[in-house]
């Protein structure tokens, strides 16, 4: 029990110097998986720190290339849009089997 | 109407009759054909009546009646299966079917294709039972809503591929956000559809999220408007629960905006449109981008901003740094004016300090500890001639005072006391010498008196004048004739000797016999004497009075 705990707390203590520990480059791994709502989230948080200005010389260089990432991320994203429309094919027994392409006249 | 006839006309004999002669199965068969015919299709309002859900058979036997009349009716387990609306005990129902006889027991029935609600306020009771028996079950919780997620990947839609339904979406999609989408092709409508739709609810929530076909994000359950029957698929009980369980956020546009079916409450969130679910679904995508622009900006501009506030906090501080030789001035300034003065101030302080210690040394050699004692050495001298004088002095008057005194002294007044004392010593030796022998005499002769009575009186005197005393063996003496038993040893005292006797008789008159023995003098005690006593109370004389003596 106590030694779950113990690792738990060593894996917190590992994640929280991880965003901490001002590198950028090893930080922004995660990026690519946020969804964009998250993402969006914390550019602005990031913002309105370097608004704010209390923000260490650092960690303000830091935290400025990650809102760099996270912007590119969520641009990415939303340029990425684009309609795709499929209809499920289904098989005798009404099980899903496939996809083709729907084309709905419009 | 020839068939199964088989009578001919027989002119002159009592049989003769042109009515038609029937077998029981042939007329059967033409009543069952009759009926058939005509009421092959039938439209029939009525009450259910004696159902108890499908036979195990799967077949269904009940009763529809009115009023005054009531006719047996089946539905077979093909139809009943495919049925929108099952029959429930006591609901007004309007059915389609045919009418058939059962020959072997000379029934007629009728076997029913279709059962709907007679009317809609039937069918709204149904409606109502049902969503008050899920809600029972918790399936319209609030605590079950799942929310839809932010910008979904995929959506996945529940609805008819072709019609204006999709169409709606899909352009509303395009016009927010331009999406991924899946359509899961069902009927909307019919006998099938309720089914199709639960499996298609089923289907997007059991795909692997790995596999060929992308897992939607989101569902979305959609049909256009339509009466309350067209929409009866979305209040089925399948569906409801198919709804309910989805672990992907569901989201149901049945109908028009006052429409409510059932999946509507199992729902995470209800749209009354499909355009509507297709809003709810996504943002807009021209709003995030506008949001993320801006961010961006602000985001450049801050930094840039945070940076030249740090420029100009540096360039105002280096500013503010003077040059070292400008800091140094001063204070060396005050160095050299300080420095030429320290010598005089040295040697003003010193002879402060001289003048100080001089005033100290004079009033320590004032306090010295040799002159204080020369000073009480000084008085203790003088005191000492003070002294001698004043002995001197007290004791030539002591002296005086005692030569006075010693004169008055003489040991005459002594001796004349003690020549008084000495006379009156001889006077009184003289007065003892008389008196003595008189008080010895007049003692001497009280003391024989005293005697003589106590011999009298004694036990031995008693005895002597010839009583005698009985003592016990333990030569304690016997008081009461009761004391004495029979065979007793007693003992006899004379004034002479003593004579060992045995009781012959009991308490009372007991006679005494003994023989007489020289028993050995002085055996008294106190028992003895008490009995003396007791013996000389009877005389007249005062005991006590003579014992004082």
């Amino acid at each position: 029990m106590s030694q779950d705990v113990s690792t738990k707390d060593a894996s917190l203590t590992k994640g929280s110097s991880l965003t901490k520990g001002s590198s950028g480059a090893t930080d922004q791994a995660d990026i690519a998986a946020l969804p964009f709502e998250r993402a969006l989230a914390e550019l602005e948080q990031i913002v309105a720190r370097l608004e704010r200005g209390d923000v260490a010389l650092e960690e303000s260089l830091a935290i400025y290339e990650r809102g760099e990432a996270l912007k590119a991320h969520c641009e990415a994203l939303l340029k990425r849009a684009e309609q795709r429309i499929e209809k499920i094919t289904l098989s005798s027994d009404g099980r899903a089997t496939g996809t083709e392409p729907l084309d709905v006249e419009t | 109407m020839s068939d199964g006839v088989t009578g001919q006309n027989f002119a002159g004999e009592g049989f003769v009759t042109n009515l038609q002669e029937w077998t029981v199965s042939g007329l059967s068969g033409a009543l069952k054909r009759t009926l058939e015919d005509a009421f092959g299709h039938v439209r029939l309002k009525g009450e259910v009546s004696g159902y108890r859900g499908p036979h195990s058979s799967g077949h269904c036997y009940f009763a529809l009646k009115d009023e005054s009349a009531k006719l047996e009716a089946v539905i077979w387990k093909g139809v009943f299966s495919r049925l929108k609306i099952k029959p429930q005990e006591g609901l007004e129902v309007v059915v389609t079917g045919r009418i058939t006889t059962f020959p072997g027991s000379s029934k007629y029935q009728i076997i029913i294709e279709t059962i709907e609600p007679a009317g809609v306020g039937a069918l709204m009771a149904i409606l109502e039972e049902r969503r008050r028996k899920l809600a029972a079950e918790g399936l319209f919780d609030e605590a079950r809503k799942q929310l839809l997620p932010f910008l979904p990947t995929v959506i996945g839609v529940v609805t008819s591929p072709t019609g204006a339904v999709i169409r709606d979406i899909l352009h509303r999609l395009e016009d927010r956000f331009p999406s991924h989408v899946l359509v899961w092709p069902v009927r909307v409508q019919g006998e099938t559809s309720a089914a199709e739709v639960t499996a298609a609810i089923r289907g997007f929530n059991a795909l692997p999220g790995a596999g060929a076909i992308p897992r939607p994000d989101v569902i979305i359950v959609a049909r256009g408007g339509g009466s309350l029957e067209d929409l009866w698929s979305f209040n089925d009980e399948a569906v409801v629960r198919a709804a309910a369980d989805s672990d992907i956020p569901l989201v149901s546009a049945v109908g028009h905006e006052t429409d409510w079916t059932l999946i509507d409450y199992a729902a995470d969130l209800r749209c009354p449109t499909p355009t509507g679910a297709a809003e709810k679904v996504v943002p807009v995508r021209r709003d995030l981008a506008l949001r993320l622009a801006d961010l961006g900006r602000r985001h450049g501009e801050a930094m840039a901003r945070l940076g030249e506030r740090r420029r100009t906090g540096l360039r105002s501080l280096v500013r503010a740094l003077r040059r070292p030789e400008d800091l140094v001035a001063a204070p060396r300034q005050r160095l050299d004016l300080v420095a030429g003065k320290l010598a005089h101030g040295l040697a003003i302080n010193a002879r402060r300090h001289e003048i100080a210690l001089s005033a100290l040394s004079r009033r320590l050699a004032r306090l010295s500890p040799h002159l204080q004692l020369e000073q009480s050495r000084a008085r203790l001298a003088r005191a000492g001639q003070q002294l001698d004088r004043c002995f001197a002095a007290n004791s030539h008057r002591y002296a005086r005072d005692f030569m006075r005194v010693a004169g008055r002294l003489s040991p005459h007044s002594l001796r004349l006391r003690v020549a008084r004392g000495r006379e009156r010593l001889v006077l009184a030796g003289d007065r003892l010498g008389h008196m003595a022998p008189e008080i010895v005499a007049r003692r001497g002769s009280a003391l024989e008196r005293v005697w003589k009575l106590i011999e009298s009186l004694g036990h031995k005197g008693v005895l002597a004048r010839g009583y005698a005393l009985v003592l016990d063996e333990g030569r304690q003496p016997i008081r009461s004739a009761g004391a004495v038993s029979v065979g007793m040893p007693l003992t006899i005292m004379l004034s002479d000797g003593d004579v060992d006797a045995v009781a012959v008789g009991g308490a009372g008159g007991g006679k005494v016999s003994g023989e007489k023995a020289a028993g050995g003098q002085g055996s008294g005690g106190r028992g003895v004497s008490r009995k003396a006593g007791e013996a000389v109370k009877t005389a007249p004389s005062n005991q006590s009075s003579l014992f004082d003596i």
